[in-house]
């Protein structure tokens, strides 16, 4: 074949591929979009959400991602996300000038592997142990065994409204560090001498709950106060969200995407 | 015409050429402009050889960090490059050329799994089985190095073929002809005549351990304490980056950059310790 010929049609293909993939990118604009971003403590609830609202409203596309309650303030802040979602029991100073609104309570639980003989612990204990005073299982009521605290990253609101709600922690340094709620689970579901804490709503079978002070973590005592460790969780916009963004928002506050939620294991936010 | 034409060919591929090379310039850059105000502003005693890692109060010690990145490397080139070399030369020197014709690109198929998967994979069954047997919480320097070990494999198995393939047949059959075995050939011949290319294997697989983020992140632990013994966990320098970047800002962030400009700096040594160490042993031939 002249190589000549054979070289313009591969120029021709490529050029009606080009020209193909840029057209197609055009499709996707008729729907409008909305992103979320941050807590990995409500990602999970917030996608089964935003899966039923775009059954209901089919021209919206709702995307979810994860990274932290840290990321999604700054998302918001930056507009990278339209709403940013941080499971916080005080919102920081940065991010004073977004609007914010609460979609739920969520308590947060301290676990360990099923087999842990341990049944609950004091919230000393607790602190002890994650600030690395106390090494061992021994000295909490389990078997005689190291005990590896398990924890998130600095950016985290789970790890930050633990740390604040149990007060004075100082995160031990030989504590595994874990980038999710999700990946916290899955740690302490592979180790049995594991211990971490997470969203009550990601509980699941392959970990065990402790009770903190003898009280134990469900709706029932968080609506009276005697479990401590609970947030809000926020969801948070540049500004006073319209049209689309303040119909997703009204449907998350509605009582049908409340009472998902609840079953879910979160507690609704009246 | 046809002269107007070449030069217009030499000038579309110089621009295509300068710019991947600018590309690369400009990364690097673009990290050196966000990261090396940070080390001369917080000093490099505090930055490099300071233990504590603490954007919150101010102290940002990476010396863990990179402790760790060097302890996991180290250990995934232990594994990986006696295995990958020494799989090169089974399969060049030792297996008839129509199974070779089989397994090279099934190994060269085996680079392309993405790291996430090796990772999920260490943290599913490794970890537990180093807890365990060996102790400790199972994610930790000796997971991250298998599991890296493993992952360079391919790399330095395929590119080593290639170099002992390159080897002229000629070398063997004199060395032959002196009556060497077929492993005292291999031995003091064909590797010595491939080194140049198996140590560029070496560095390509050293490179991509350094380097690997996702699958370290999710088995080495994460924790921020120069690691006493293999069963210790550990945070690499690119585990930091990736775990913090997303919310740093300020002083934080441009502490991850100057983690970046770290990163670079080692892999340079690294290449250029290695390619003078070929130079040399070579005595200039290649």
């Amino acid at each position: 074949m002249n190589p000549h010929s054979w070289l313009s049609r591969l120029c021709g293909f490529a050029c009606a591929g080009l020209i193909a993939a840029f057209s197609l990118t055009g499709c996707g604009k008729s729907k409008s979009s909305i992103t979320l971003a941050g807590s990995t403590a409500f990602q999970p609830f917030a996608e089964k959400l935003a899966e039923k609202y775009m059954l209901i409203n089919p021209a919206v596309n709702v995307t979810v991602q994860g990274g932290g309650s840290a990321v999604g303030i700054q998302a918001a802040l930056s507009g990278a996300a339209d709403i940013g979602m941080a499971d916080l029991v005080n919102l920081p100073p940065e991010a004073e000038g977004l609007r914010s609104v609460v979609v739920a309570k969520d308590g947060i639980v301290v676990v360990v592997h099923p087999s842990n003989q341990a049944a609950g612990l004091t919230l000393d204990q607790v602190r002890g142990i994650f600030d690395g005073t106390i090494k061992d299982w021994k000295q909490v009521g389990g078997a005689a065994a190291g005990i590896t605290v398990v924890s998130r990253e600095a950016g985290s609101g789970t790890r930050t409204s633990f740390e604040q709600i149990i007060g004075n922690v100082r995160l031990t340094d030989n504590a595994i560090i874990q980038d999710s709620n999700g990946t916290i689970r899955e740690t302490v579901a592979n180790d049995a001498n594991a211990i971490g804490y997470l969203s009550h709503g990601l509980l699941n079978d392959k970990i065990k709950a402790l009770t903190i002070d003898g009280v134990a973590c469900t709706p029932e005592e968080i609506m009276l106060g005697r479990y401590r460790l609970v947030r809000p969780i926020f969801l948070l916009t540049r500004s006073e969200p319209k049209g689309d963004l303040a119909g997703f928002i009204d449907y998350m506050l509605s009582p049908d995407a409340q009472k998902i939620l609840q079953t879910s294991g979160l507690i609704p936010a009246k | 015409m046809r002269l107007s034409g070449e030069k217009w060919v030499q000038r579309a591929l110089f621009a295509v050429s300068f710019s991947a090379i600018g590309g690369l310039l400009l990364i690097a850059l673009f990290i050196l402009k966000e990261g090396l105000p940070f080390i001369f502003n917080v000093g490099i005693e505090n930055f490099l050889f300071a233990k504590k890692w603490e954007p919150q109060a101010g102290l940002f010690g990476i010396l863990p960090m990179i402790v760790a990145s060097l302890w996991v490397t180290a250990g995934a080139m232990i594994m990986g490059a006696p295995l990958g070399v020494a799989g090169a030369v089974f399969l060049v020197e030792f297996t008839p050329k129509s199974v070779m014709r089989v397994i090279k690109p099934t190994i060269e198929l085996l680079a392309g799994i993405p790291s996430v998967v090796y990772g999920f994979i260490g943290v599913m069954v490794l970890a537990p089985l180093i807890r365990s047997h060996l102790g400790g919480p199972g994610l930790s320097v000796l997971a991250a190095s298998l599991i890296l070990g493993v992952m360079i494999l391919p790399t330095v198995i395929s590119i080593s073929i290639d170099a002992i393939t390159a080897v002229p047949n000629s070398y063997r059959e004199g060395s032959f002809a002196l009556g060497a075995t077929r492993w005292q050939t291999v031995r003091m011949v064909v590797l010595k005549a491939a080194r140049s290319g198996i140590v560029a294997s070496i560095i390509l697989g050293m490179g991509r351990a350094i380097g690997e983020t996702m699958a370290v992140i999710m088995v080495a632990g994460n924790a921020v304490k120069i690691p006493h013994s293999s069963l210790d966990s550990v945070r690499t320098l690119t585990a930091n980056i990736a775990l913090e970047m997303g919310y740093a800002t300020g002083l934080h962030r441009q502490a991850l950059f100057a983690t970046g400009v770290v990163l670079f700096v080692v892999i340079m040594i690294l290449n250029s310790a290695a390619s003078a160490m070929v130079k040399n042993r070579m005595g200039g031939r290649k």
